[in-house]
């Protein structure tokens, strides 16, 4: 084991950028699953479609993190097509919504990934972006811009979504749909219409959380199974819904995979991370901004 | 008056059987990846093995029957193949079986081949009958035990008075199969190992295991990596750096073989000095030509364009398969087996001759450093000189540049 102060510090800083990242590929499924209750095990997948979406965009010219903002609103639209599916098919319903989503949502991304490999083969894609590939010396140090940018991002969309839902009518609605939908029913307000919106703005975070993806690391249509355990582990370790709790989950997951990572191995990583899960759960089953 | 009917309805039947089973077509089956992890050479090499196919067909087939290659993809996923391979046996009927591409879709299958006593082509695995001892396995890749792996790496690092070594592999059988090759063979050769990492497979990052790297000043970096993970391994080292004592990176990196791959990294590929089984500038009789036809295909499929690394070496299954029914007329596994032993193999890839254990009696693993590559150019790697031939000795075609940051330049 090789340790030193400046390695722990290195450390450190690569597990804020690495944290921030798995929260900005949690925030869409922080809306979907922790605000909207929906089981929504695709959100991966269709970061990966996102992703796809941007290597295409790249291809013509377009810069990753621009790709990433104009995906946004077909991906909101795509995003409020599939709930009213889901709704329709399987919520609207009632009984074993629960279960019976989860196969859906796994049925959705099984079709991704069947047509991601029919459309584009299984070889991995990459995207290119000046700020790919280089790194910013500090010191002794050198920053990789592609997590920098990834940080930045992640900061962007946590900042965005914290005042929207807070600052905004629909916003606030569509927190009181996860805290009391009968009661924003008698309000007068149509609870699955502002369900609708909220998982169209989860699909579009999905989507420049895609772009973040392809410019973290190469993509292959099966990434989103790698995905799934992370970002359900970073949305319940944040206490469903709370975006400010996302990134702190992030945060716990990044830094504790890198400290391990380096100073004690990297099989132990995942194992560690999800052991703080536990112990945080069992301290404080509501997640750590949980209410 | 009723015994010559009989014996005329006797002969009649038999000769009946006899030409129906001539019309069957000889079934070949196999379980390969077409998607997952392996999916992308599974897919290269299940078109060069349609290919042979093909090629053996036009010539009138084998015992003349026509051959028939029955394939499923196995999703890179060794759960699946115990089921894929009894469905060829026991629902597709298959004469004859060609192992999944890799070790760990081939480990969990070999106990029910070896219970069945049948005959397996192994398919680029590494190491997998090692315990198990089937002896009618016969692999066509070009290394043997765990040592030919690394063999030519350590070797030409110590050329250039390298004595410290770090390891790093994928926490999966065939990784941590060859860094024990490369532990044992840097223990013989006195050499330090200053750093030695196991990482998971669903690792997203490679920065911190760089820096680790970095901060250990090693004189060779060993790395046995997956596809997904030797590209991000690869952009990390870019990234951050692995310092200015590294001779030699590489090694043992699955996926840098691969054409996708290749023109996706670039210039960044310069330095690295890996592991192939092919590369331009080795000469064996018909490999241009079934490059050639393949390269043709393969961009009409979809498929890795230049195929060096499996699509030859799947083409040369076949060939083998081939030769030994041809000389032995038979389709019985032990038959074929003992022929596959005792000969000399004749393909596309070279003269195969087989140890006891049925992997290659004398390996025939190149290490080649990636040189003068430039972004955006597949046609590069056709060329000789671009990745040029360190290991073995009688295959050299240049001579390793160092320090690794220099030859990166």
């Amino acid at each position: 084991m090789i340790f030193s102060f400046d390695l722990l510090l290195e450390a450190v800083l690569f597990g804020v950028l690495l944290g921030c990242f798995y929260a900005a590929v949690s925030m869409g499924l922080s809306v979907s699953f922790g605000l909207l209750d929906v089981p929504h095990v695709a959100h991966p997948a269709l970061m990966v479609l996102a992703s796809y979406c941007t290597f295409l965009l790249n291809r013509m010219g377009l810069d990753p993190i621009v790709a990433g903002v104009l995906l946004m609103p077909p991906f909101f639209l795509l995003g409020m097509a599939v709930y009213r599916f889901y709704y329709e098919t399987f919520e609207k319903r009632g009984a074993e919504t629960g279960v019976r989503g989860i196969a859906f949502f796994f049925g959705v991304a099984l079709i991704i990934e069947v047509g991601l490999i029919l459309g584009f083969g299984v070889d991995q894609r990459l995207v290119e972006a000046a700020y790919i590939g280089q790194s910013m010396p500090v010191g002794e140090m050198r920053i990789p811009y592609r997590m920098l940018v990834a940080f930045g991002l992640a900061v962007l969309l946590m900042v965005a979504l914290t005042l929207y839902l807070s600052r905004t009518f629909t916003g606030r609605a569509i927190k009181a749909v996860a805290q009391d939908e009968p009661a924003l029913r008698l309000m007068g307000a149509d609870p699955v219409r502002i369900k609708q919106w909220a998982f169209g703005i989860a699909t579009a975070a999905a989507a420049l959380a895609g772009a973040m993806l392809i410019i973290v690391g190469p993509v292959e249509p099966s990434l989103d199974r790698v995905y799934i355990g992370r970002t359900f582990s970073v949305v319940v370790l944040a206490g469903l819904g709370s975006m400010t709790g996302t990134v702190a989950a992030g945060l716990v997951l990044g830094i504790s995979e890198s400290i391990v990572l380096m100073h004690f191995g990297a099989s132990w990583a995942p194992a560690v991370a999800f052991g703080l899960l536990l112990l945080v759960l069992a301290v404080r089953p509501q997640g750590l901004f949980g209410r | 008056m009723k015994l010559p009917r009989i014996l005329l309805g006797c002969v009649a039947a038999l000769l009946f059987s006899k030409a129906v089973l001539a019309q069957q077509p000889v079934k070949i089956g196999i379980g390969i990846a077409q998607t997952g992890t392996l999916g992308g050479g599974g897919k290269a090499a299940l078109l060069a093995l349609e290919m042979w196919v093909e090629d053996v067909n036009a010539k009138g087939g084998l015992l003349k029957r026509k051959v028939e290659l029955i394939s499923y993809d196995d999703q890179s996923n060794p759960a699946t193949t115990p089921g894929i391979y009894s469905k060829l046996l026991d629902v597709d009927k298959v004469d004859l079986l060609i192992a999944p591409y890799g070790t760990v879709p081939t480990a969990p299958i070999l106990p029910l081949v070896k219970e069945r006593g049948l005959l397996l082509m192994g398919n680029f695995s590494f190491q997998v009958n090692a315990k198990v001892k089937h002896d009618m396995w016969f692999n066509n890749s070009p290394w043997n035990d765990a040592s030919s792996w690394s063999d030519g790496f350590i070797k030409a690092g110590q050329k250039h008075g390298a004595k410290t070594l770090a390891i790093l592999a994928a926490d999966q059988e065939f990784a941590q199969n060859l860094a024990n090759g490369a532990r044992e063979l840097a223990k013989k050769a006195g050499l330090k190992i200053v750093y030695e990492q196991n990482y998971p497979p669903a690792t997203v990052d490679f920065s911190s295991m760089i820096r680790a790297i970095r901060a250990a000043k090693p004189d060779m970096v060993f790395v046995m990596s997956y596809p997904n993970d030797s590209v991000a391994i690869v952009r990390a080292v870019n990234e951050i750096g692995v310092g200015s004592s590294v001779k030699l990176f590489g090694g043992g990196m699955v996926g840098l073989q691969f054409t996708p791959n290749m023109v996706s990294l670039g210039s960044l590929l310069n330095g690295i000095v890996n592991y192939n089984s092919y590369v331009p500038g080795l000469n064996f009789p018909g490999i241009d030509d079934f490059l050639k036809r393949y390269s043709a295909k393969a961009t009409a499929a979809k498929v890795d364009p230049l195929g060096f690394y499996l699509p030859p070496f799947n083409y040369a299954i076949g060939q083998m398969l081939e030769q030994a029914i041809t000389a032995t007329k038979s389709l019985d596994h032990k038959v074929l087996a003992d022929y596959l032993r005792k000969n000399e193999m004749k393909t596309i890839v070279g003269p195969i001759r087989f140890g006891p254990d049925g992997e290659w009696a004398n390996a025939r693993v190149v290490q080649a450093q990636f040189r003068g590559i430039v972004d955006k150019d597949m046609e590069q790697f056709r060329m000789p000189g671009k990745q040029v031939v360190l290991f073995p000795d009688r295959y050299k075609t240049g001579d390793l540049v160092v320090p690794f940051e220099k030859a990166r330049k």
